[in-house]
C-alpha cells in the first residue's frame, strides 16, 4: 500500500493504494467517479480517457500511484456551476452520441485536443480520436460537434 | 368500459429534429450502467474458460482456488448440476429436426470451443476473483477441431456434439415457382460464391450482470447489460426453475447491443444460480478479451446464389444456398438468423421463381447469434453482387440492370412468399446517382484509367429492400420461433400535467426516449418535456418483446399510438359529460376537446379522471390506457447506397472517399437520431468490407481475441457520409413507420466490396473476399494477372 494525494475535479484525497491499481479503477471504485468506463483490456477503446494536468490519458493506462501529486479531471468535472462545457452542448446538438458508453472518453479526448490545436481540420480531429472507439455513431457526428466548438 | 378508438392526426413534434432526453445524465458521467453498480454483501464472479477448442475434461480441482484467502466459493460443472431446470434456451428451431444439444451453462465433459465455461470461483472482489480463477486445476485431454462451416459437413469431420453424430443442426427449404424450368430457360446464368466473414459485434460497454437475491422470499432482481430484459426473464426462470414471478430483470443504461446483448448468457444463469447458492449478491463484468470469447459473433457463412435472366438482363429466378456456422452450441437464436434473410435473395427485383436452403453446422467456435442486421445483410449482399457480375457479364452499367429489374408495384407479393409494404425503388436510386454525380464519377472513372493511374477509382451500388419490424407472431410460429413479436405500451396521465409511457422494447443506445416521448406529446397535446418514458425493468412494465431486428418503433411506437386512441376515447367521454353534450359532438384535436360552444383540455380530464368526482356513469377513475400490437406483416426498408472508393493498385489499400446513402425508411419520428442509426450502421458494413474479421486458426484458438487484432475501425478508418431520404410511409400501420435500425449494416458491405471490384474490374479482379484487406486486394491483382 502507498499513500498517495489526488486533486480530482479540484477535490483533494489522500488515498492507500495497491501499487498495482489502474487509475480508472481508483476513480470508478475508491473515488466513486463512474464517468470514465472500461471498454477494453487493451488499452485500445479509449472510453476511460480523463486529463491528466489537463492533458488526455487513458487512464487504464495510468497506475494510481502514478498520479500522485497530478491534477485529474473527469467528465464529471467538466461542467462549471452546472453549466455544460460547450464540447458537452455540441455533443448533445450534434447529435455525437447513442449509448454514451464512449462519450466521457470521446469528451475529454476532445477537450484536450482543442487546448493543443484551436482549430483542427476534419483530419486532425479524426486523427485525434484514433484512440477513442464509438460502436454507436460512425464517427461523423463526434468529428461535427468538436467542428462546431472550434 | 370498451370505447371505439378515435384515428388521431400526426402533427409536428413526429417529424421534428428533437435533441435527445437520454443525453444529458450520459454527458456529464451520470449513466447507470451495470458495471456501476454495487450492493451490500456483494461477491465477484469469475469464470474459468477452456484454452482448448475441443476437449474432454478429464479433472477440475477447484480446492487451490478455495485455498486463496478472499474466496468465498468455487465450484465445477458437476458441483452446481442440480442448480439447472433446463438448458440455456434456444427460441428458434427451425425445423422439425433441428438438433439443439444441451447447452447448460459450465461444461461438464468435454469443452467446445475456446472460452467455453468450466468453473467459476466468487470472492470478495473483481482482482481476486480472477486470480483465483487462474487457480482452479482443470486438465484436458486435446481433440481435434473443426472451425469452418463447409469442412465440419466432411465425412470424418471431428464432431462437436458426439451423441448427434452429425454437425450438421438442420436443413431449412424454401421453393416457390417453376425454379429449374426458368433455369433451363435462361439465356444467361450467373454464379457467385461469396464468403461471409465472422464478426464479433463490440459494443463498447462490455457485458455485466448484478443478481441481489432476497432470500426470505425466494426473489431475485438482476440487473443486466441485455437488450431483452422480458425476454431473459422468460426463459432464466426456466434454466433457473425460479418462479418466473419471482424474478425481475432490469436493464438500465445498456451500452450498445447490436445483437450482442440479445441473449441470454451463461453468466446471467451462473450469477442467478451462485446468488441463490450463496444467498448474497454476485456480480460479473466481461473482460474485452474474454468477451471477445464469451459473447456471439455474427456472420460466418458460405453463400452459393444463381440468378437466372435473359439476354437483356432481366432476372426470371434465383436459386440461393447458405452454409451457416452456429458454433459449438445455440444460443437465443443462433439457428434462425441465417433465416432472417431467407425471403432476401432476390432483393429489390421481381422474379417469378425462388429457392433457398440454409444448412446450419457446429463448429468448435463461439457461438454466432444475431449481430445488426442478421441474416439481411447476408442475403443483400449475395443479390447485390451477383446483380453487378450479371452487369458484367452483359456488358451494362448496373444501373441499367438494376432498373429493368426493380419492384414497382406496392404492396408486391413477392416470389419467396411475403408481401413488401410500400417502397419507390427508382426515387431512392434517382436520389443517390443525382447526389454521387454518377456520370461525372464514370468520366473520371475512365479518365483515371486512360491515363493509367495506379489508384483505381471504384463506384459501387446496393439497392436493397430489407425485411424488419419483428414481426408478426402467427408468421413467427409459422416458422417455429417460439415466442410472438408483439409489443405493448401503456400511457399514464397524471393527474398534474404530466404523462408516464411505459414501453416494452428495451432501448441501448437508440434514443426512444426522446422519440417516444415526441409521439405521445404529438398526438396527446403534451410538450415532449412533459412525457417521462420508463422502460427496461419487468417490474415497471411487465410486459414487452424488447429491443431487436429493427422492431421497436414498428411495433412498440405502433403500439404507443394505439394506446393514445384509447386514451382520447376515454377522455372524450369525460369531456363530454363535463361539456354536457354527446360524445360525438365533441372533436378532438391535439390535447383539446372541442364540443358546439366550449372546449376543454385532455390535461383537465386527466385531473377530473383522478379525482373521479363526477364522471359519467360506468367510467372508470383514472386516464391509463394499455395496448398490445401484434403487427400484421413486416415493414419493408429500401433504399439506395453508393460506395465511391480508391483502390490503390501498388499497396492494395482501399479508401472510402464519398459514401452516399439514400434510405425510406418511412415515416420519420426524429431525424437527427434516425441519420445517427444509419451513419453507425454504415459504419459497422464499411467494418465488415474492409476491416473485420474474427479469424481462427485450425485448432480453434481465436486469432483475433482481444482489440489490438480485431479491427474495430476508429474515425481516420471512415469517411463522412452524404445522407438523404424518400419516405414511403408503411401502409401497415397508422404512424407509417418501418425501422431503421439496421439499413445501414444492411446495404453497405455490398456497396464497398462492389465499388472494389468496379475500380478493378479493368484488371481483371471480379471478387475479393471480405475483409477487403490491402493484402487480399493486392493478392487479387496478382492472380489476375496469371
Ligand atoms: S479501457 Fe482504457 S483504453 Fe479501453
Ligand atoms: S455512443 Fe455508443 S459507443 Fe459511442
Amino acid at each position: 500500500m502507498r499513500r498517495v494525494s489526488l486533486s480530482v475535479n479540484g477535490d483533494q484525497h489522500e488515498l492507500e493504494l495497491e501499487p498495482r491499481e489502474l487509475l480508472v479503477y481508483v476513480l470508478r471504485e475508491r473515488l466513486g467517479l463512474t464517468g470514465a468506463t472500461v471498454g477494453c483490456d487493451t488499452s485500445s477503446c479509449g472510453s476511460c480517457t480523463v486529463l491528466l494536468d489537463g492533458e488526455s490519458v487513458k487512464s487504464c493506462t495510468v497506475l494510481g500511484v502514478q498520479a500522485d501529486g497530478h491534477r485529474i479531471t473527469t467528465i464529471e468535472g467538466l461542467a462549471e456551476n452546472g453549466a455544460l462545457h460547450p464540447l458537452q452542448e455540441s455533443f448533445r446538438t450534434h447529435h455525437a452520441l447513442q449509448c454514451g458508453y464512449c462519450t466521457p472518453g470521446m469528451v475529454m479526448a476532445a477537450v484536450s485536443l482543442l487546448a493543443e490545436n484551436p482549430r483542427p481540420s476534419e483530419a486532425e480531429i479524426r486523427h485525434a480520436l484514433e484512440g477513442n472507439l464509438c460502436r454507436c455513431t460512425g464517427y461523423q457526428n463526434i468529428v461535427r460537434a468538436i467542428e462546431a466548438v472550434a | 368500459m370498451m370505447v371505439a378508438p378515435i384515428e388521431l392526426e400526426i402533427g409536428e413534434a413526429i417529424g421534428a429534429p428533437v435533441e435527445r432526453k437520454e443525453d444529458h445524465k450520459l454527458l456529464v458521467g451520470q449513466a447507470q450502467w451495470v458495471d456501476n453498480m454495487r450492493v451490500p454483501g456483494m461477491a465477484y464472479m469469475a469464470v474459468v474458460r477452456s484454452p482448448y477448442a475441443h476437449a474432454r475434461i478429464t479433472r477440475v480441482d477447484v480446492a487451490p482456488a478455495l485455498a486463496h484467502a478472499d474466496v468465498v466459493a468455487a465450484y465445477s460443472a458437476a458441483d452446481l448440476q442440480e442448480e439447472w431446470a433446463g438448458s440455456l434456451p434456444c427460441a428458434w428451431l427451425p425445423t422439425e429436426d433441428t438438433k439443439a444439444p444441451p447447452h447448460l451453462p459450465l461444461a461438464a465433459d468435454k469443452a467446445r470451443y475456446v472460452g467455453d465455461g468450466v468453473a467459476v470461483v466468487v470472492a470478495s472482489s473483481r482482482a481476486a476473483a480472477e486470480d483465483a480463477a487462474e487457480l482452479v486445476e482443470v486438465e484436458y485431454e486435446p481433440l481435434p477441431a473443426i472451425v469452418d462451416p463447409e469442412a465440419a459437413l466432411a465425412e470424418g469431420a471431428p464432431l462437436v456434439h458426439d451423441e448427434l453424430g452429425t454437425n450438421r443442426c438442420y436443413t431449412w427449404r424454401l421453393d416457390a415457382g417453376e425454379v429449374d424450368a426458368l433455369f433451363d430457360e435462361a439465356e444467361v446464368i450467373v454464379r457467385g460464391r461469396f464468403r461471409q466473414n465472422r464478426l464479433i459485434p463490440t459494443a463498447i460497454e462490455p457485458r455485466a450482470v448484478l443478481v441481489q437475491p432476497l432470500p426470505a422470499n425466494g426473489e431475485f432482481t438482476m440487473w443486466s447489460t441485455t437488450q431483452v430484459p422480458h425476454i431473459a426473464r422468460v426463459t432464466l426462470s426456466g434454466v433457473l426453475g425460479i418462479p418466473e414471478a419471482k424474478l425481475r430483470v432490469i436493464a438500465p443504461d445498456v451500452g450498445g447491443g447490436f445483437g450482442s446483448k440479445l441473449n441470454v448468457y451463461a453468466e446471467e444463469a451462473l450469477a442467478l444460480g451462485l446468488a441463490r447458492r450463496l444467498g448474497r449478491a454476485i456480480k460479473w463484468t466481461e473482460g474485452r478479451s474474454e468477451g471477445y470469447l464469451a459473447t456471439i459473433h455474427g456472420r460466418d457463412q458460405w453463400q452459393e446464389i444463381e440468378l437466372a435472366a435473359n439476354a437483356d438482363g432481366k432476372i426470371s429466378a434465383v436459386r440461393a444456398r447458405v452454409v451457416a456456422a452456429m458454433g459449438a452450441y445455440l444460443q437465443l437464436v443462433t439457428p434462425g438468423i441465417p433465416l432472417l434473410g431467407a425471403w432476401l435473395y432476390a432483393g429489390a427485383y421481381d422474379v417469378q421463381g425462388y429457392s433457398f436452403e440454409c444448412t446450419g453446422v457446429f463448429t468448435h467456435t463461439t457461438p454466432t447469434d444475431a449481430y445488426r442486421g442478421a441474416g439481411r445483410p447476408e442475403a443483400t449482399y449475395a443479390i447485390e453482387r451477383a446483380v453487378d457480375a450479371l452487369a458484367a457479364k452483359l456488358g451494362k452499367d448496373p444501373v441499367e440492370v438494376r432498373r429493368l429489374n426493380f419492384i414497382r408495384e406496392f404492396p408486391n407479393a413477392i416470389a419467396a412468399g411475403l408481401t413488401i409494404d410500400s417502397g419507390d425503388y427508382d426515387a431512392g436510386l434517382d436520389l443517390a446517382l443525382g447526389t454521387a454525380g454518377y456520370k461525372e464519377l464514370r468520366t473520371e472513372q475512365a479518365e483515371r484509367r486512360a491515363k493509367g493511374d495506379p489508384k483505381r477509382l471504384g463506384i459501387g451500388l446496393s439497392t436493397y429492400v430489407e425485411m424488419c419490424g419483428l414481426a408478426p407472431s402467427k408468421i413467427l410460429g409459422a416458422i417455429r420461433y417460439s415466442a410472438g413479436g408483439w409489443d405493448t405500451a401503456t400511457i399514464r396521465c397524471l393527474p398534474t400535467g404530466t404523462v408516464q409511457v411505459l414501453t416494452g422494447v428495451s432501448p441501448h443506445g437508440q434514443g426512444h426516449e426522446t422519440t417516444w416521448s415526441q409521439i405521445a406529446a404529438d398526438l396527446l397535446g403534451y410538450d415532449v418535456d412533459e412525457i417521462e418514458v420508463l422502460h427496461g425493468d419487468t417490474a415497471v412494465v411487465p410486459l414487452g418483446m424488447d429491443t431487436y431486428g429493427s422492431r421497436s418503433l414498428a411495433v412498440g411506437g405502433v403500439a404507443l399510438y394505439f394506446a393514445a386512441e384509447r386514451i382520447v376515447a376515454k377522455a372524450r367521454l369525460i369531456a363530454a359529460h363535463k361539456l354536457g353534450v354527446e360524445p360525438s359532438q365533441v372533436d378532438y384535436v391535439r390535447g383539446r376537446f372541442t364540443g358546439p360552444e366550449d372546449s376543454i383540455a385532455l390535461k383537465d380530464i386527466a385531473l377530473a379522471a383522478w379525482t373521479a368526482h363526477d364522471l359519467p356513469d360506468g367510467v372508470e377513475p383514472g386516464l391509463e390506457a394499455s395496448f398490445v400490437y401484434d403487427p400484421p406483416n413486416f415493414s419493408w426498408p429500401s433504399g439506395a447506397h453508393l460506395a465511391v472508393v480508391e483502390v490503390d493498385t501498388e499497396t492494395g489499400n482501399v479508401e472510402v472517399l464519398r459514401y452516399i446513402a439514400v434510405d425510406d425508411v418511412g415515416t420519420v419520428v426524429n431525424p437527427l437520431i434516425v441519420d445517427g442509426q444509419i451513419h453507425g450502421g454504415i459504419a459497422q458494413g464499411i467494418a465488415q468490407a474492409l476491416f473485420e474479421e474474427a479469424v481462427y486458426d485450425d485448432d480453434g484458438n481465436l486469432l483475433t481475441g482481444n482489440m489490438v487484432s480485431y479491427l474495430v475501425p476508429s474515425a481516420p478508418d471512415l469517411p463522412s457520409y452524404e445522407l438523404d431520404r424518400t419516405e414511403t410511409p408503411s401502409p401497415t400501420n397508422p404512424l407509417g413507420v418501418k425501422g431503421v435500425g439496421e439499413t445501414g449494416a444492411i446495404a453497405s458491405p455490398a456497396a464497398v466490396i462492389n465499388a472494389v471490384c468496379d475500380a478493378l474490374a479493368a484488371d481483371g479482379v471480379t471478387d475479393i473476399q471480405m475483409p477487403a484487406t490491402p493484402e487480399r486486394v493486392w493478392r487479387a491483382l496478382e492472380e489476375a494477372k496469371r
